[in-house]
């Protein structure tokens, strides 16, 4: 039985709490969201190439470290538990590992170069409008090398210099990757209840793109990059739920009221206990879905549906309460508890609300159910 | 990161399982408990018992020289796992090996281990553990029944409630009140009690599930002699705590029906496409998945030969309240009909049958608040409850 990490995976992580510790402060946070003109912070990104994060799961002949998912896995957790205000998981876990699934080799190496060295930075762009985005009913249309149409929002679209966009093309839907650079993109920041993570608006009006994977598959290569995104995704949750839990104990122990530390209720205890067991929840069922995602094992639906679940409802429930674990405090601009508030619910619909994984968790039980 | 046992655990795992294969029979439909009678299945469970001790498989982890294996725990592991594929009628020796011989090794003296460590272990004297009492259940330290020096006896007085298998144990181990003056948890003391004797009575209770699975033992008069103490007086508290640490490492399965049981039910109702049942079946699935991974994280430590964390506490929190759940899921899933119970009934009537177990397993071995607490104070290092009646004499405690 081996259900962990390896000790250099481990070093791996610590390594990277020491380093944002010091570089990924909640104060470089709060610049990114005290101006409005921060789409996410320079200094820190900067840094984070330097460290060579970005090419951790890129392959070497591309520019990468070729280290694994796992790797990539104990730094999503990091990543997210210091609310690192950069595009990482837009750059890294949807745009390079979709080019890995969908593109073809010449595409590949013409891109992922680029994510690892930071000179290119990926966005995903699915989502047109409420709702999660259903790939037989999309307006935005590719017609094998023009894009049309608006998607809204886009993670990092602001700030990215490419994009992986779900089309509709003919009667199906297809994977594109577009340079946003070129003519025909026009983009607009949206305001977001997450301001240390930019959006945007991006429309397409005849942009060249080019096809990812074959035409019509667009809509299974959508749910295999999920699947994936899913995963380290619900890393960056558990990292963030992990530090709510610290936050409310520390303060839970300090805070007195009635002449002894709050933290003597049970009704406080009893929460954090909760939050404990639903924290211990998300970290196994993540592990199980690090263990899918690197070995593209069978159960890979149903392991990443069951961690993004554990995950999404871990940090919602860790951040709300921590928030009223700290009373009037917690509502206050200048204690951090609001910035896992905020991070919690992006991280939670981006990649497809809870309500969406729980219908894909369901069914992929019915399939294996009935084999 | 995988799955797989060391070249090691493979090794050890199939030997196990060789010499389960030679003595019992794979799990079927209906256990041996219900298929003869109370009497035959003592005796079939104490010549396993006897089997199993012959071979080294009682103890695991103990030395050899106590009749132990010498193994490591994570073997220990490996065999509940394969033994728990198995009709193994080892029930009635879980609570004595498990908690009552390693506080007689902890405590007892060199006469205690001679006499009884042995005997135990090949199931041939079976031990209880006699604490929880009308009064005192989640506050054990608050019990009441009275232990007063006689000479070198004491003369035992009272009531003791949930003694699983006191009805067929040959001894237990007792926690009495020796001092009723000094502080609730200074004036106890721990002793071994032999059963058989006259003054001691089992009585079965009547559960609220209409079971009669645990006793409440009735004390009058008994006198132990002060030779059979286990530590010192007045520190029963204590060697109480030693007992308790040595709650076995849970292997064990769902406590009842689980979310695949109710999965197969719907399929068969028809009510797969209900909406708020498959809202349901995603979060029962997740938190089941959740402990059951916890517990492979656990042993993966204990494979490693490392202490593991405290990630195993969350267990019973979550799979007691989700048995409760899915039960009560499955019985409004069949309406009014839902209510009739017998074997006849969908899924053999458990739905029913564990609704009615649920109640129980939620206070069990530590209440869901206890356990709570337990996170809160042990793990997160959250205060300690006020308590109000630490520095209070016993008989000056408020009590109801």
């Amino acid at each position: 039985m081996n259900f962990d990490f390896s000790d250099d995976q481990k070093f791996l992580g610590n390594e990277a709490r020491k380093f944002l510790d010091g570089e990924c402060t909640t104060q470089h946070v709060r610049e990114v969201l005290n101006d409005d003109d921060k789409s996410h912070h320079e200094g820190v990104w900067q840094k984070v190439v330097e460290m060579g994060w970005l090419g951790t799961a890129i392959p070497e002949a591309h520019g990468g470290l070729g280290l694994g998912a796992l790797e990539l896995c104990v730094l999503a957790e990091e990543m997210g538990r210091a609310l690192a205000p950069v595009p990482f998981a837009s750059s890294v876990y949807f745009f390079a590992e979709g080019l890995m699934i969908a593109g073809s080799e010449a595409q590949k190496g013409a891109v992922l170069p680029g994510v690892a060295s930071g000179d290119v930075i990926g966005c995903y762009a699915a989502s047109e409008g409420p709702g999660n985005p259903d790939p037989a009913k999309l307006s935005v249309s590719f017609d094998g090398s023009k894009v049309s149409g608006t998607k809204v929002p886009v993670t990092d679209g602001d700030i990215a210099t490419h994009a992986i966009v779900l089309a509709k093309e003919g009667s199906g839907a297809s994977l594109v990757l577009v340079d946003l650079n070129g003519t025909g993109v026009s983009r607009k920041a949206v305001k977001t209840l997450e301001p240390t993570r930019s959006h945007a608006e991006i429309t397409f009006d005849g942009a060249a793109g080019e096809r990812l994977g074959p035409a019509g598959e667009g809509a299974d290569l959508h749910g295999a990059i999920m699947n994936r995104a899913a995963i380290f995704l619900a890393f960056e949750q558990l990292g963030g739920a992990t530090r709510c839990l610290e936050m409310a104990t520390d303060y839970a122990k300090e805070r007195y009221a009635f002449g002894r530390p709050i933290g003597g209720n049970q009704a406080i205890k009893h929460k954090l206990a909760d939050m404990y067991v639903k924290n211990e929840v998300a970290r196994s069922n993540c592990y199980y879905g690090a263990w899918a995602v690197s070995t593209d094992a069978a159960e890979l639906p149903e392991a990443a549906a069951a961690a993004r679940l554990a995950a999404s409802e871990a940090y919602w429930y860790a951040s709300k309460e921590n928030i009223q674990t700290h009373g009037g405090m917690g509502f206050t601009w200048e204690v951090d508890c609001h910035l896992f508030y905020r991070r919690a619910k992006l991280l939670a619909v981006q990649a497809g609300a809870p309500k969406v994984w729980k219908e894909k968790l369901v069914r992929a039980l019915e399939l294996k159910n009935a084999a | 990161m995988d799955f797989n046992d060391t070249p090691e655990e493979a090794e050890f795992r199939a030997e196990a399982r060789t010499f389960l294969e030679q003595h019992l029979e794979p799990k079927g439909a209906q256990p041996l408990r219900q298929r003869v009678s109370g009497e035959e299945f003592m005796k079939q469970a104490k010549k396993w018992q006897a089997e199993k001790a012959k071979a080294g498989y009682a103890k695991i982890t103990w030395p050899k020289e106590m009749g132990g294996r010498g193994g490591t725990p994570m073997q220990q592991v490996i065999w509940g796992q394969e033994e728990s594929k198995f009709d193994s009628p080892g029930g009635p020796f879980t609570i004595g090996l498990g908690m009552c011989i390693p506080t007689v090794i902890a405590f007892g003296s060199d006469e205690h281990k001679k006499r009884y460590v042995q005997k135990a272990l090949t199931g041939e004297e079976i031990w209880c553990q006699l604490f929880s009492e009308p009064s005192a259940g989640s506050d054990v330290a608050g019990l009441k029944t009275r232990a007063v020096k006689d000479g070198d006896d004491w003369v035992i007085n009272g009531q003791k409630v949930w003694t699983s298998g006191a009805h067929y144990s040959d001894y237990g181990i007792l926690l009495v009140r020796t001092d009723p003056k000094a502080a609730k948890h200074k004036g106890l003391t721990m002793f071994i009690v032999d059963m058989k004797q006259q003054g001691v009575e089992a009585r079965p209770i009547h559960q609220a599930s209409g079971g009669r699975e645990f006793n409440e033992v009735y004390f009058t008069d008994v006198r132990i002699p002060d030779s059979d103490r286990l530590g010192e007086v007045g520190q029963g508290w204590k060697v109480a705590i030693v007992t308790l640490m040595n709650e076995r490492l849970a292997v064990g399965g769902s406590p009842g029906p689980d979310w695949s049981e109710i999965m197969d039910y719907a399929k068969q109702a028809g009510t797969m496409s209900d909406a708020a049942f498959r809202d349901n079946l995603a979060d029962w699935y997740v938190a089941a998945q959740g402990y059951k991974l916890t517990k492979l994280r656990t042993q993966t430590a204990l494979s490693k030969g490392q202490t593991p964390g405290p990630e195993n506490s969350i267990g019973k929190i979550i799979t007691a309240n989700q048995l409760q759940d899915i039960c009560n899921s499955a019985i409004e899933m069949q309406d009014h009909y839902g209510l009739m119970t017998g074997d006849e009934m969908p899924a053999d009537g458990l739905f029913q049958q564990s609704f009615m177990w649920a109640p129980g397993l939620r206070i069990a071995g530590g209440t869901d608040e206890i356990l709570k607490n337990i996170i809160a104070e042990r793990v997160l290092g959250l205060p300690q409850d006020v308590r109000v009646d630490k520095d209070i004499p016993f008989d000056e405690m408020k009590s109801g």
